[in-house]
């Protein structure tokens, strides 16, 4: 895996006084699970907009594949096959899980009826319960408004939604904060999954067990830089949360995860 | 990862089985049901009361062709609501319209079919150009649409008296008033209703089975989750408002059909009264849920009371406050059943009662 599918270098945005971020780099690879830690106010979130389309940087550049991309607007970035499950899940509550799942990409019907906007609904409710069945989230009721879901339903259609529609990239911002513990463990369960089809899971989190149990890579974002890009298998909690709080900070941070790779990103994250 | 199903997964989610289909459950969903049960209620109590009178197709066929131009009006209203818009300006609008087709044909003369469809496609155009012009202004200016209407409210009926020096304009060709005014399909079924009729099925159609319905609820339902995933949300707005002006504008030429004037001080309610109607037929002024079916249920309850009340000899300023009393239930229903399904529909309307908390 030499060629990032994403990557971020130098991205800097200032709001007012505030430096969101500061000359970061960011690297996700296919196939890995990275996980995207730092306190509040270090920049995750703005990152995260950043590379999903709805926030447009001061200075840096963003690599899709090692090309430079247009990802100015959410649909740009939807047609890369890069998906995003916000905090907030941007479900709407009085659609059904299909609807939302086809929301903006509804499948028409041929000829004169598609022209006027009828669409394929059977279609849409086979293709979203297949989608539902392959992360085992069996959603029966495919018909209800997900507003009236429970915490754990909706999560389900959101990351299902996400899952079905990237080929590339999935950014999950806190995806667990809102479950219990077992809708918890179901959540990590998809992420394996997801990263198993091949494609890149970016995993935003505050809780650092799940954090250690699910990445393969750990980006520590501090202050809007990253302080850190490690494999979760060589540090421990006592350390990730020291890097996030500056009360440790690594040299090593500098060094590529992995050390063949090779990266130029790598020497430019302790500036 | 692995083969076996996490077993809390089933737990967690799709407790819920409904095996009715979407389309069905859409129509009859919620607000607009129990509203029917209302209305038949009414209409059977006035029956028992009245039988001779009220519980005639001759006295039916007049509260349905009275409701007609409000139920054109209310199709767009219905759509607009749902995006959790509002329209004051329909009124106006379908005034101003009136006036511009009346003058028009006055222009041209005759009372033949080639001037009454000029007429029809200036009230038509007319419409749709205070529709964009509302449209406009609420999706890319930002204003908040009560304000924008309200402005276009006024702005309409003033235009249209500036044209008319405030003096109605009461020739309007023959064959209007004879074919859709007074006409009859079948002998008995008013033009003007059977039109209505096709307009209200058409819009409930578009409501409730394309991509156009289903973006009306999205934008409604959150405007912010409908942009994440590329819905064109403003130009979705400027579409609804433009539809419901456009009905506005039809809605003119009935009007000028039904009354033969343009009847410029007549129209001061409409937009309140096609408003109460939307909301008690169950559509949500918070935006999302809404049916074209309840709209047509929300205009019978306020027009058959009004009847019932005249025939069975109860003074008819009653109606108003039995329409009050019926709105007010109408939107505490819907806001009781909304605050319950943000809580994930764990609590009832008693627990509501009982607990009075935000959380339960």
């Amino acid at each position: 895996m030499a060629v990032p599918v994403l990557e971020a270098r130098g991205l800097s945005r200032q709001f007012g006084h505030v430096r969101a971020l500061n000359e970061v780099d960011f690297e996700v690879f296919p196939g890995e699970v990275t996980a995207l830690i730092g306190d509040n106010g270090a920049g995750k979130s703005t990152l995260v907009k950043a590379l999903s389309g709805n926030l447009a940087v001061d200075s840096g550049t963003i690599l899709f594949d090692g090309k430079e991309v247009d990802m100015s607007t959410p649909s740009a970035v939807s047609a890369l096959g890069i998906e995003t499950v916000y905090q907030d899940l941007a479900l709407a509550p009085h659609l059904d899980p299909v609807q939302n799942m086809y929301l903006g990409r509804e499948i028409r019907r041929a000829g004169l009826a598609g022209a006027l906007g009828f669409m394929k609904t059977k279609e849409m409710a086979r293709a979203s319960r297949v989608a539902f069945d392959e992360l085992g989230a069996t959603v029966r009721a495919l018909t209800s408004p997900v507003g009236e879901m429970s915490g754990g339903q909706r999560q389900a259609v959101a990351i299902a939604r996400a899952v079905h529609w990237a080929s590339r990239v999935v950014f999950l911002d806190e995806p667990t904060a809102a479950l219990g513990v077992r809708q918890t463990q179901n959540v990590l369960e998809t992420i394996r999954r997801v990263r198993d089809k091949g494609i890149a899971v970016v995993f935003i989190s505050h809780s650092m067990p799940h954090v250690i149990e699910v990445s393969d890579r750990i980006q520590v974002l501090r202050l809007g830089t990253r302080v850190a890009n490690i494999p979760a298998k060589d540090t421990s909690m006592e350390e990730l949360v020291g890097l996030m709080t500056g009360a440790v900070t690594r040299e090593s941070a500098a060094r590529p995860a992995s050390a063949t790779d090779g990266h130029p990103a790598a020497e430019e994250t302790t500036r | 990862m692995n083969a076996t199903k996490p077993p809390t997964e089933t737990v967690a989610i799709g407790t819920i089985a409904e095996p009715k289909s979407g389309a069905i459950r859409g129509l009859l969903r919620a607000q607009s049901f129990q509203i029917l049960l209302v209305l038949a209620v009414i209409i059977v109590v006035f029956s028992v009361i009245a039988p001779d009178t009220f519980a005639q197709w001759s006295n039916f066929r007049l509260v349905i062709q009275n409701a007609s131009i409000l139920a054109v009006l209310g199709v767009g209203m219905t759509f607009i609501i749902i995006t959790s818009g509002i329209d004051l300006s329909v009124g106006s609008v379908l005034v101003f319209s009136g006036v511009v087709s009346a003058m028009t044909m006055r222009a041209i003369g005759g009372d033949g079919w080639g001037v009454a469809t000029i007429g029809i496609l200036v009230s038509i155009a007319s419409g749709i150009v205070w529709g964009l012009f509302n449209g406009f202004l609420i999706a890319k200016g930002k204003i908040p649409p009560l304000i924008v209407t309200l402005g276009s409210l006024g702005m309409g009926l003033g235009f249209a008296q500036i044209l008319t020096g405030g003096v109605d304009i009461r020739e309007v060709p023959l064959v209007l008033t004879t074919s859709i005014g007074y006409g009859n399909v079948f002998g008995t079924v008013p033009m003007i209703s059977v039109i209505a009729l096709v307009i209200v099925v058409i819009g409930g159609i578009v409501l409730h089975f394309t991509r156009f319905g289903l973006h009306t609820y999205a934008v409604g339902s959150s405007e912010i989750a409908a942009r994440r995933v590329g819905v064109k949300v403003d130009r979705h707005l400027i579409a609804v408002y433009t539809l419901s002006g456009a009905l506005a504008g039809v809605a003119g030429v009935l009007s000028l059909a039904q009354f033969s004037t343009t009847a410029i001080a007549g129209q001061s309610q409409t937009n309140l009264n096609v408003i109460a109607a939307v909301v008690i037929g169950g559509t949500s002024l918070f935006g999302g849920v809404g049916t074209i079916f309840g709209t047509v249920i929300g205009l019978f309850i306020p027009a058959v009371l009004q009847n019932g009340f005249v025939i069975t000899g109860v003074q008819p300023f009653w109606q108003q406050v039995a329409v009050g009393a019926v709105l007010i239930t109408a939107v505490y229903v819907d806001q009781v059943r909304r605050s319950a399904a943000m809580r994930g529909n764990s609590q009832g309307l008693w627990r509501k009662f009982v607990s009075g908390g935000r959380r339960g």
